[in-house]
């Protein structure tokens, strides 16, 4: 059946309808070409989004205290919500739900850097050591906030890069002391936060337990960045929401129904929603390429067909002679998955090589800067898809051909011969 | 060689189901040289088919080489006929987009030899019959003699039991199918049987017998000896 005859033969019939075979391959190659490059976008800007999400661990949530805007147990709306020490003891305790804790107390006011003759305004956040943990936070000398700090309630200060930049100029900070609003902290590590835009590497951490001290805080928290137990469906995400939620009213006497009294943002249950539209958007995709895959599939079927209707007369000698009904359908067969395949592969090529150069484009777009905040990252079809593309093409290619490739087989030599 | 008993065999036309061949009788012994005649409709066409295996038959039965050749399915009723069977057409049926040389292997292709050697064994058997020169040419650069020639040296390539040919000088002048006649006979005076349909009395008379078909039953058989008083009878008619 793959004889070098065989294909002399479809090549002899190919040579003979050239136009004809372009335009069905053309329509073969046309769909594999959308199909990728639907798929191909469809991936960057899962891609990209994905890559928006990366600034954080995706599990992550925040809670942050407000005011009661509901009466609950015969108490009045507009009650502030304050945290304290003992909600991250409790949160931390919490741990089927959550895996790591951090408290957030704000500092007040603009808070002055200086060191020797540089000073400026920074953003400063404190923080327990696990944040580290959470983020995508990445510390290029020294070390992060540690739990010896906490507990000590040392005046150390983690810089970022900027503020190094802006700062040290080019002497090491390590060990270094700058003073925030005239008190001295001594500088343990430098951070980079490649996830994140350029400006939050002007953030500084302290410990907590310091900023609550020195800069009159009590055991007062202002917000809590948590990462939850990974889960994967929307509803178990909310569930623990949820069930953080009613904890937190139960300590501080709201209903948990309240949002205003306090806020929370589970990062995981918008992931995961936003997945599943990628998802979606996948099925979607595949459902339109299939479609216009089988608009050029019945294009070929309808070729072949009348192909065989226009060599029923040589198939009509052929049987004539000896040819058996398999070997006749093997060569109808042969042509059409021929031609599908071929045409489907330059497709498949042109289509992958167009996202590629999108992809080129793109990845110098965001290696200059400018593409920090592109929502559209490697916009490329994966092996695996590129192999079950071209599978479904020979199927096609197969199925296309067989409707012809019977009606070839069962040519009647008798009026295939009859003189006209 | 072949033998025919009660044969019937009818088509389908819509709601009418047309009785073709009628209860026919017909033996043919091997080596023999015969012509069906018949004017149209009288079946001839239809037997040719059976005979050649490219028509079922509805009653009776059919002896081909002492083999019973009856509901055959198509991949065994292939391999009969490229063994048994070559077939000589009207218009020549070659395959357009073949040479000369290719179109006579085609046969020895279905039998599964290697294309070397049955390029080979086809340019012998174009030389047997003079086109050796022509063998690369394709069928539309050729002649009408000449390509029922190549089609001559197709149907002989897989050295079948009985040749058989459809009004094979039908698309040819006088001269060239003298020709072809003559190259039957020397297949026929080889030992191979050659049967063909015809209604051309002078090329029915070059045969060594002639069968007369008429509405679906043999009317008449005429024997070598009386071929002549069958030329004059034709003559004056």
């Amino acid at each position: 059946m793959f004889d070098i005859d065989v294909w002399q033969e479809i090549f002899a019939t190919i040579r003979k309808n050239k136009l004809r075979t372009f335009l069905t391959g053309f329509s073969v190659a046309w769909g594999i070409f959308m199909l990728m490059i639907l798929l191909g976008s469809g991936n960057g800007l899962q891609n990209g989004v994905r890559t928006q999400f990366a600034s954080n661990s995706v599990n992550m949530m925040w809670l942050w205290a407000g005011e009661t805007s509901m009466p609950y147990q015969g108490l009045k709306e507009g009650r502030s919500v304050k945290f304290n020490n003992a909600d991250y003891t409790f949160l931390k305790g919490m741990n089927q739900d959550l895996e790591q804790v951090s408290s957030r107390f704000y500092l007040p006011g603009n808070i002055v850097y200086t060191y020797k003759n540089e000073y400026g305004t920074f953003e400063t956040s404190s923080c327990h050591p696990s944040l580290k943990l959470m983020g995508n936070m990445k510390v290029t000398s020294g070390r992060f906030i540690n739990d010896l700090d906490i507990n000590d309630y040392r005046k150390v200060i983690v810089i970022g890069d900027n503020v190094r930049l802006a700062l040290f100029k080019d002497v090491d900070p390590l060990g270094e002391y700058i003073n925030l609003n005239n008190v001295p902290f001594k500088v343990v590590g430098v951070i980079h936060d490649k996830g994140r835009r350029n400006d939050d590497e002007r953030t500084s951490y302290i410990p907590i337990s310091t900023a609550q001290r020195i800069f009159n805080g009590a055991d007062r928290v202002h917000t809590f960045a948590v990462t939850t137990k990974m889960v994967t469906t929307v509803e178990e995400a909310d569930s623990i929401t949820a069930d953080v939620r009613k904890a937190m009213a139960l300590r501080h006497n709201f209903d948990p129904k309240d949002k205003r009294a306090m806020g929370s943002f589970n990062l995981l249950a918008m992931y995961i929603r936003t997945m599943k539209i990628f998802q979606a958007i996948k099925i979607f995709v595949w459902i339109i390429g299939i479609g216009t895959l089988i608009a050029g599939i019945v294009g070929v079927s309808n070729i072949m067909l009348i192909l065989v209707k226009e060599r029923t007369r040589e198939i009509g000698i052929r049987k004539a002679i000896g040819a058996t009904p398999g070997s006749v359908i093997g060569l109808v067969l042969l042509e059409s998955i021929l031609i599908t395949t071929v045409a489907g592969y330059i497709g498949l090529l042109f289509g992958i090589g167009l996202m590629e150069a999108v992809n080129y484009g793109l990845e110098q777009a965001i290696g200059s800067g400018e593409g920090e905040r592109i929502f559209f990252r490697n916009p490329t079809v994966d092996f695996t898809t590129a192999i079950t593309a071209m599978v479904i093409l020979i199927v096609s290619g197969a199925l296309a051909g067989y409707l012809p490739a019977r009606k070839a087989a069962n040519v009647k030599p008798i009026e295939a011969l009859r003189n006209d | 060689m072949i033998q025919i008993r009660d044969l019937h065999k009818s088509y389908e036309m819509g709601h009418n189901s047309l009785h073709v061949l009628k209860g026919l009788h017909l033996d043919i012994e091997e080596g023999e040289f015969v012509s069906i005649m018949g004017s149209s409709g009288s079946g001839k066409s239809t037997l040719l088919n059976i005979l050649g295996i490219l028509d079922d038959y509805d009653r009776g039965t059919y002896y081909l080489g002492g083999k019973l050749i009856q509901g055959l399915n198509e991949t065994k009723a292939a391999l009969t006929r490229n063994e048994m069977i070559g077939f000589i057409f009207q218009s020549f049926n070659l395959i357009s987009f073949k040479n000369a040389m290719e179109n006579v292997a085609l046969p020895l292709y279905y039998q599964k030899i290697s294309r070397k050697k049955r390029n080979q064994i086809a340019l012998e058997y174009l030389d047997r019959l003079g086109l050796k020169e022509w063998a690369h040419h394709l069928p539309s650069e050729l002649s009408g003699g000449q390509k029922q020639r190549v089609a001559i040296a197709r149907a002989l390539i897989s050295q079948p039991r009985i040749i058989l040919a459809d009004e094979p000088t039908g698309a040819l002048d006088s001269a060239t199918s003298l020709e072809v006649m003559e190259i039957l006979k020397e297949i026929n005076d080889q030992g191979k049987t050659v049967i063909l349909v015809t209604h051309e009395h002078d090329i029915a008379a070059m045969t060594k017998k002639i069968i007369k078909l008429k509405d679906g039953v043999i009317e008449e058989v005429i024997k070598n000896g009386e071929l002549l008083a069958f030329k004059n009878r034709v003559s004056t008619e």
